[in-house]
């Protein structure tokens, strides 16, 4: 199924969704990948305050090109999901509702979107020019200091991207 | 013997690094748009068309092709003949990275230590390789090396009675668990012998060439061949998601190598594989 649909739409819909189904996304993401996720992690384990609501949030691996002069963002494709496995059944539990980047994950995480009910969406990776064009706004909210691994708040529209994995434990890496 | 100028290096690395990662080789784009023939499903169909759209975009707006704009990989062919002046050639290689990468708003992804990862800024250190070659000339190879394909590669020390089967079955397991996550349709590069060190430089060394052009060995051109089939066979598809495409080229490089061994090394690259060369 192809579908266009908010970023809140997509939550409301996550138990709909299914593995193969094609989405032009619009609405707030955030970018984190592995740097990023160390330090989420370590400021949870210890109690401390987010830099950002995870709740019902949708996370991107992604670590932009900087922006040229008089653009929102550089060229911007998603990196490896698989890097970010170990952590993501954590970011998970703390309400983060889908991810998004390219490759396999593992079966914890499989496990865990289930368990969460959460899904993971995969986007085309090698298309950051195109991918950049769907990005409207885009500003720093937490460890600037990691330059491209910054978090950045990203609002998209109409950002394609594929279910990966879906609620039922289905796999598109492995179910084609 | 002929002079060579640091700055003349500065600026052709400059300029290399910049185009490289913009303009992808004719080569490469023609054969993502062949590849694409291949395939029906509607979502390989999808990737390829953003994969192709993505090629004129960054080729009309500048725009990195591809956020991880890499670790740039030098490649040196020095000429014994030519005499650089006005300071040290390695140098000069990482001030034109430096450069290039600012100058390009390309992605800085370097690190300055394994554990300790705090980002240069600057994309350098470089990783340099060089050659000296008969001749008066200097020719320099930008290949912009994304991590998640790097991340790919491998190597395997194989015994030598394991023959071209344990070869081929470890290519194939390879794009299989490794090749996946790195953005295929892929060029995988092949390295055959040498030794432990030497193995993964002919198979980096085999991604330098061009998509469509053969082993000159006839036995290893047909081994090519023989290998592009089997990946091709795997159903891993463009970015992992299924078809008939999950390679467009496989480059063997081989080398003698020590009676006990059979080194095998696998350099995985994406579909988006910039290269750009400068002959000064």
């Amino acid at each position: 199924m192809n579908y266009s649909l908010t970023t809140t739409e997509l939550i409301a819909k996550i138990p709909d969704l299914k593995v193969g189904d094609r989405i032009l996304l619009s609405g707030i993401i955030y970018t984190a990948r592995d740097a990023a996720h160390k330090k989420l992690e370590s400021l949870i384990k210890t109690n401390q305050p987010l830099p950002l609501d995870l709740k019902n949030s949708i996370l991107y691996y992604c670590g932009p090109c900087p922006a040229k002069p008089g653009k929102v963002i550089g060229s911007c494709g998603p990196t490896t999901s698989s890097r970010m496995d170990s952590l993501t059944p954590l970011v998970l539990s703390k309400g983060v509702k889908a991810t998004i980047g390219k490759g396999p994950r593992s079966k914890e995480v499989v496990e865990a979107l289930k368990k969460y009910k959460a899904l993971y969406l995969v986007a085309t990776g090698g298309v950051g020019a195109l991918l950049a064009g769907k990005v409207k706004k885009c500003k720093i909210v937490a460890f600037e200091e990691l330059g491209p691994e910054a978090i950045y708040e990203l609002e998209i529209k109409e950002f394609p991207v594929v279910v990966g994995n879906d609620i039922n434990g289905n796999d598109i890496f492995t179910k084609k | 013997m002929r002079e060579i100028s640091a700055q003349k290096i500065i600026e052709t690395v400059s300029e290399l690094c910049i185009k490289a990662n913009v303009f992808l080789p004719d080569d490469v784009s023609k054969s993502l748009e062949t590849s694409a023939l291949n395939e029906k499903k509607e979502t390989a169909l999808g990737i390829f068309r953003e994969i192709i759209e993505n090629i004129k975009i960054a080729k009309n707006s500048g725009e990195a092709l591809c956020q991880d704009t890499g670790i740039a990989e030098i490649f040196l062919k020095i000429g014994q003949d030519v005499h650089i002046t006005g300071g040290n050639i390695i140098d000069a290689v990482n001030k034109g990275v430096y450069e290039g990468y600012k100058k390009g708003f390309l992605r800085k992804s370097v690190v300055n230590d394994p554990l300790e990862r705090k980002n240069t800024g600057s994309n350098t250190p470089a990783v340099v390789y060089t050659e000296i070659v008969p001749g008066e000339k200097l020719e320099i190879i930008v290949l912009p090396k994304g991590g998640g394909s790097e991340n790919a590669s491998t190597l395997e020390m194989l015994a030598p009675l394991e023959g071209w089967e344990g070869i081929k079955k470890f290519v194939i397991e390879s794009v299989k668990t490794k090749g996946i996550k790195s953005c295929p349709p892929l060029i995988v590069g092949v390295g055959i012998g040498g030794s432990f060190s030497s193995a993964p430089m002919l198979s980096k060394k085999a991604l330098l060439r061009e998509i469509g052009s053969v082993s000159k060995n006839d036995f290893y051109a047909k081994k090519e061949q023989e290998l592009l089939n089997a990946i091709n066979e795997t159903n891993v598809g463009p970015m992992g998601l299924g078809g008939n495409v999950t390679a467009m080229a496989v480059h063997i490089e081989t080398a003698p190598c020590h009676i006990a061994s059979m080194p095998v090394a696998i350099s995985m690259q994406c579909h988006s594989c910039r290269r750009m060369t400068a002959t000064l």
